[in-house]
């Protein structure tokens, strides 16, 4: 399980690939968020991030079979079409891997202590918190 | 008792710093109580803090509700609601 908060970026071959050497796993689904038109600055709280990400892949692996998986976060200064997030979980079977992938995901928006500030022509602004996520999240109590 | 208090995000802007240690009395004993004590500062303060505001706090970086007890030696950090992903 390997959970990374980074300015780097990241490559999906590489990061499916870590996780994949099990013969037992059939099935790996991922997930990559992107930055979306504007440029921004992304702060955490390091050290309550790692934490909060480890307790979200310890809950999917009480509820799926998770073989392995790998969570990678970035921060600092992106830009549009900049990879943000990833989400990799190796499993048996697919159905496993795609549920326990969007679980984390969910979770991730709603309980990881990240910031969004956007930059662009009007100035910076910090970016609101969506009802749509908090919703997303509540679907898998 | 002695706290670490850490603030994040626009909260952090706001208040113009990103941590402090503050000796708290006997009376303060919850993330709520200690964001009363905080805001009574005034200015900046009152207004990133404020009752009606949407915060979210952690307790030794465990997200926390505002009735949960905090101790000597704690770290409680406030901050908006999370924008990640």
């Amino acid at each position: 399980m390997k959970i990374s908060i980074q300015k780097e970026d990241f490559d999906l071959g590489v990061e499916v690939k870590a996780i994949s050497g099990n013969p037992k796993i059939g099935a790996v689904a991922s997930f990559i968020g992107l930055v979306r038109d504007v440029e921004m600055t992304l702060e955490h709280y390091p050290g309550m991030t790692e934490r909060a990400i480890g307790g979200i892949v310890e809950e999917a692996r009480t509820r799926w079979q998770v073989m392995d998986c790998s969570v990678i976060h970035r921060y600092g200064v992106l830009k549009p079409n900049d990879q943000i997030v990833l989400v990799a979980v190796a499993s048996g079977h697919r159905g496993d891997a795609f549920a326990a992938c969007e679980f984390i995901m969910d979770y991730l928006k709603t309980r990881a202590p990240f910031w969004k500030k956007e930059w662009s022509a009007g100035g910076a602004r910090w970016v609101e918190a969506k009802d749509v996520d908090d919703k997303a999240a509540e679907r898998w109590r | 008792m002695k706290v670490k208090v850490l603030y994040f995000a626009s909260i952090r802007e706001k208040l113009g710093r990103d941590a402090e240690e503050i000796e708290l009395p006997a009376e303060v004993a919850t993330v709520a109580s200690l964001r009363s004590h905080l805001r009574s500062r005034g200015g900046a303060w009152e207004d990133a803090l404020a009752e009606g505001k949407l915060l979210r706090a952690a307790v030794n970086q465990d997200m926390s509700q505002p009735t949960a007890a905090i101790k000597a030696g704690d770290e409680v950090a406030f901050f908006p609601p999370v924008t990640g992903g």
